[in-house]
């Protein structure tokens, strides 16, 4: 691999700035876990179906295996390790390990990236919830359990009954 | 204060809050210095011949370290091959870590390179030349069948891997003197367990002190070890197997896989780490599959709906080689031998015939077979009520078997004991308010909409012990062992056989623990996956972990109490008799003040020995192993329901609802053994309705991909009601039965029976799995014509 393949990148990880050199070919997931070392995004299926290397980009979640490195330069990205060291999602990680709704774990990062930009808008439904996971496999939980622990968490961050 | 009981208790996972971080550490997180990656090429023909392997260019490709062929990897690996000691004429030739010679199923593993990257390793593999000669592909069961068929592999001398036969009873007489009978045709198509962790392992060889150390996704370390030791010629001792976290297991990481024996034997041929982790594409195509079937059946009834006799042919696949250790046959001789299981039944005629095929080999999957025998019963005997002009609820109410306290012999051989199918069956009604269903079924075909109600009553082999391996001198161990230690600072230490790939079964050995002790939960530390760690024992198969695993606990925690009150009686200068442990300290039961902490006990047998007044000093670390030996297995049992509805223009299905009853005996945590419940269910549901490996009649796997393989989405799963019967067991004294497997073993039967139900007003009955939207339509189509 020669230098050509290289471009420099700078963008926003987790709240801090960063800048690299990366391989054209480099997709985000692999530079999120092997060149950055942030474990927390799995890799599924790396053909955008599964989920489980879902981040949030510029607020979006987003497949890291269907969008290369070069593509993050500017914008704002955060992982599973961002999302729990900022808080911001610590009543949605509550929620799951109280209703058990993960078991390997292997899905979760991708599950809660999900989540967490939907529980950005309005109040979602049980149905609202199962539609937004279906960008997420699960092969373990059978999904009821996940879907009620979302329902949980958008019922109280609306101030209402869970 | 008395602290809660945890036995039994909702106790969410302590792993759970570490992986919601995204702090789960993965074989492919685990860091290493100087790691090799492998990447490999993969046959792209079901069968052929190798005729030439051009690996030059390969080699001088950047960042390559080495290009390997099954010829190099036999330098340091022998050929393995698998052989069940009752079954001699299930034949598998020897294999090896890739192939010599001839492939024998797309997705054989060819040739490994060895890169500085992935992304390296596999720029390399674009360039390898294979000089290939295609030989007669053998893909479908009836053309293995076949009397001019050719061979899957040059070695065998036939595809027959396996025809076995039972014989309860008198089946002809019993369908002579029957007042209905009824038959099906059933198809299962193949599936693969599609882990959303693919199979991974990281291999590093310290030729130093020739010990092997492996990180592996996978459900049995202590298998593992006896097997990459055997194959590399090392001794036992040198080879330390862990499994980290897994992402998802269900028995399809049970095997011992060519491609992984290739990492293992290049990290030992190199003195290098190595790592491979399958990409989804080869996991499509060298995971192990299962299912594979295709199944006729009868049934007998007399005139008051009393279920006489069953015969069952069953035709199974195997794939290219028996899966190893344990085989291929399972699926097949449990579709056979569950049939009726939870039923009276005197006659039985069943015969199963399994074959090879140029596929990926079949082996484990969830529930093995059993999902099969249940969902021919369940269609039988729906089929059969509606002859009978009776309602299927009460069809299954009039056969259960009455197992509430004695050990029973279904007619094909299955033993039950201590059941309650008869409660579970009440239950589920009342739960799913059958009654009211019905009423409205009616009212909405009035309407034009269809739908429908199953019931799939099921028995869940579980709780497995050492007559199923042991028997056929396959060396995976039945037998679960914990290893109790309490240590200098007060806490506990639990080294246990079992695997946890998210069942959630360290938080129930736990539990029994720190009841058992009279400690705090928090205080006890579960120690597994890692052999080196943890003593000898199975780990994770058969929906045996919290059953056996921790009954060995509970012995455990016992005698560890025994040692702890007999140190402190001579510290206090008391009766052993009349102390006790409660919240980590020792009180006697005539006073509120605690006397000692369980710190104070081991300070003193640790560092002051000479203080304890007894000849001998009780041990502080307690070793007990168990294995059920009076039973081949626990069974468990239950009933579950669907309730489903069939878009007759576009062939779509909707699950509505789904409800469970189950008896797992005592159950130790309801959050968590709901949850294996409801996992099980969906397991079982993708099978019905999505899942799916298309293989041509040429032996290529045509949706290869998760684009193309549907598994069970959000969307389409409906919640599932979760209710429990609670008959604890005999065999053991905790009382647990397993559960692992129950949603998966009666799930796809109660879609089957729903789905048909929904269309009976058209005469159809569907028979091939999965439902999909094409063969509902071809079905009404065909009726329509």
């Amino acid at each position: 691999m020669g230098m050509a393949d290289l471009h420099s990148i700078a963008f926003m990880l987790n709240g801090k700035s960063v800048t690299a050199d990366v391989d054209a070919r480099l997709h985000l997931a692999d530079f999120l876990r092997h060149t950055l070392h942030l474990t927390g995004t799995h890799v599924g299926c790396e053909h955008g179906v599964c989920g489980a290397c879902n981040v949030l980009v510029d607020g979006r979640s987003t497949r890291s295996c269907l969008m290369l490195a070069v593509q993050v330069d500017g914008a704002q990205v955060e992982t599973i390790e961002g999302l729990t060291a900022s808080g911001q999602i610590a009543d949605l990680q509550e929620a799951f390990t109280a209703r058990n709704a993960l078991q390997c774990g292997y899905c979760t990062p991708g599950v809660l990236a999900t989540a967490a930009e939907l529980l950005n808008g309005e109040k979602p439904t049980r149905e609202e919830i199962r539609d937004a996971l279906s960008g997420n496999y699960c092969r373990c939980t059978g999904y009821h359990a996940i879907v009620d622990a979302i329902e949980t968490v958008a019922g109280k961050r609306q101030g209402g009954a869970p | 204060m008395t602290a809660a009981l945890k036995t039994g208790a909702s106790v969410p996972r302590r792993n759970a809050a570490r992986l919601v971080a995204g702090k789960g550490r993965y074989t492919d997180d685990i860091q290493v210095a100087g790691l090799l990656h492998v990447a490999f090429v993969r046959s792209s023909y079901p069968h052929a011949r190798l005729k030439r392997i051009d690996t030059r260019a390969a080699e001088d490709m950047p960042g390559v370290v080495a290009v390997l062929t099954g010829d190099d990897l036999a330098k340091v690996c022998a050929p393995w091959q698998t052989q069940l000691a009752l079954l001699p004429s299930h034949l598998s030739p020897p294999q090896m870590p890739m192939a010599q010679g001839e492939v024998c199923w797309q997705g054989e593993a060819v040739v490994a390179v060895v890169a500085a990257s992935r992304a390296l390793a596999e720029d390399a593999t674009e360039t390898i030349e294979i000089e290939w000669e295609e030989l007669p592909v053998v893909a479908d069961m009836a053309a293995a069948a076949g009397a001019d068929a050719a061979v899957v592999h040059s070695a065998m001398a036939s595809n027959l891997g396996l025809d076995h036969t039972i014989s309860t009873g008198d089946a002809d007489d019993a369908f002579r003197q029957a007042s209905v009978t009824v038959e099906h045709t059933f198809s299962f198509d193949r599936q693969t367990g599609v882990t959303l962790e693919p199979r991974s392992i990281l291999a590093e060889f310290d030729p130093r002190l020739r010990q092997l150390t492996i990180h592996h996704s996978h459900q049995v370390p202590h298998q593992m070890r006896d097997i990459f030791a055997a194959q590399l010629k090392l001794p036992l001792s040198s080879v330390r197997v862990v499994a980290p976290d897994v992402g998802g297991a269900f028995g399809l990481k049970l095997a011992a896989y060519p491609d992984e024996m290739a990492v293992a034997a290049i990290a030992v041929l190199l003195e290098r780490p190595v790592k491979f982790c399958a990409d989804r594409l080869e996991a499509f195509v060298s995971d192990n599959h299962a299912r594979e079937a295709k199944v006729h059946g009868r049934m007998a009834m007399d005139a008051n709906g009393k279920l006489t006799a069953m015969d069952v042919s069953v035709v199974s696949g195997f794939g290219a080689y028996s899966a190893y250790p344990r085989g291929s046959v399972g699926e097949a001789l449990q579709a056979v031998h569950m049939v009726a299981a939870p039923y009276k039944m005197a006659h039985l005629r069943g015969r199963v015939r399994g074959y090879f095929q140029n596929k990926p080999p079949s082996g484990v999957l969830r529930a093995v077979g059993q999902p099969i025998a249940t969902t021919v019963t369940e269609q039988l005997l729906d089929l059969a009520a509606r002859r009978l002009g009776l309602d299927p609820a009460e069809l299954r109410r009039r056969n259960y078997v009455d197992t509430a306290t004695a050990t029973a012999r279904s007619a094909g051989g299955i033993v039950l004991a201590e059941l309650s199918l008869e409660r579970c069956h009440d239950r589920l009604l009342q739960l799913m308010d059958y009654a009211t269903l019905r009423q409205r079924q009616q009212m909405h075909r009035d309407k034009g909409i269809y739908r429908g109600i199953g019931l799939a009553a099921f028995i869940e082999q579980t709780a497995v012990g050492p007559t199923l391996y042991g028997a056929q001198n396959v060396r995976a161990s039945a037998q679960e062992t914990c290893r109790l230690t309490l240590e200098a600072d007060g806490a506990i230490r639990c080294a246990t056989s079992i695997t946890d790939q998210g069942q959630g079964t360290s938080t129930a050995l736990a539990q029994i623990v720190a009841d058992a002790l009279g400690v705090d939960i928090e205080t006890v530390e579960i120690a597994t996956g890692d052999t080196q760690l943890t003593p000898f024992g199975g780990g994770a198969w058969a929906s045996r972990g919290t059953a056996l695993g921790g009954e060995a606990a509970l012995r455990a925690a016992r005698k560890l109490k025994e040692s702890v009150l007999g140190i402190a009686g001579a510290l206090l200068q008391t009766e052993p008799g009349l102390l006790k442990i409660e919240d980590g300290r020792i009180y006697n039961t005539a006073s509120p003040l605690p006397q000692m902490s369980l710190a104070d006990i081991a300070t003193t047998a640790y560092f002051k020995a000479h203080l304890v007044a007894l000849a001998e000093l009780p041990s502080l670390e307690i070793t007990e192993s168990f294995a059920p030996r009076d039973l081949p297995y626990v069974a468990a049992n239950g009933i579950q329901a669907a309730h489903v509805e069939v878009d007759v223009e576009l062939g779509t299905i909707r699950v509505l609802d789904f409800w469970v009853v189950d008896d797992c005996g005592r159950v130790i945590n309801p959050l968590l053994v709901d949850e294996q419940i409801r996992g099980g269910v969906v397991q079982g549901i993708g099978a019905a309705l999505y899942e799916q490996c298309i293989y041509g009649v040429d032996g290529q796997l045509e949706n290869g991909s998760l684009v193309d393989y549907l598994v069970p989405m959000a969307s389409e799963m409906p919640d599932i009601h979760v209710a429990h019967v609670q008959t604890p067991t005999s065999a053991t004294t905790l009382g647990a039965r397993g559960v692992g497997e129950a949603g998966t073993v009666g799930a796809a039967a109660a879609i089957w029976t729903a789905v048909n139900d929904a269309l009976a007003p058209f005469g159809v009955v569907l028979s091939e799995q999965p439902f999909t939207p094409e063969r509902v339509l071809d079905a009404l189509a065909a009726r329509k014509d």
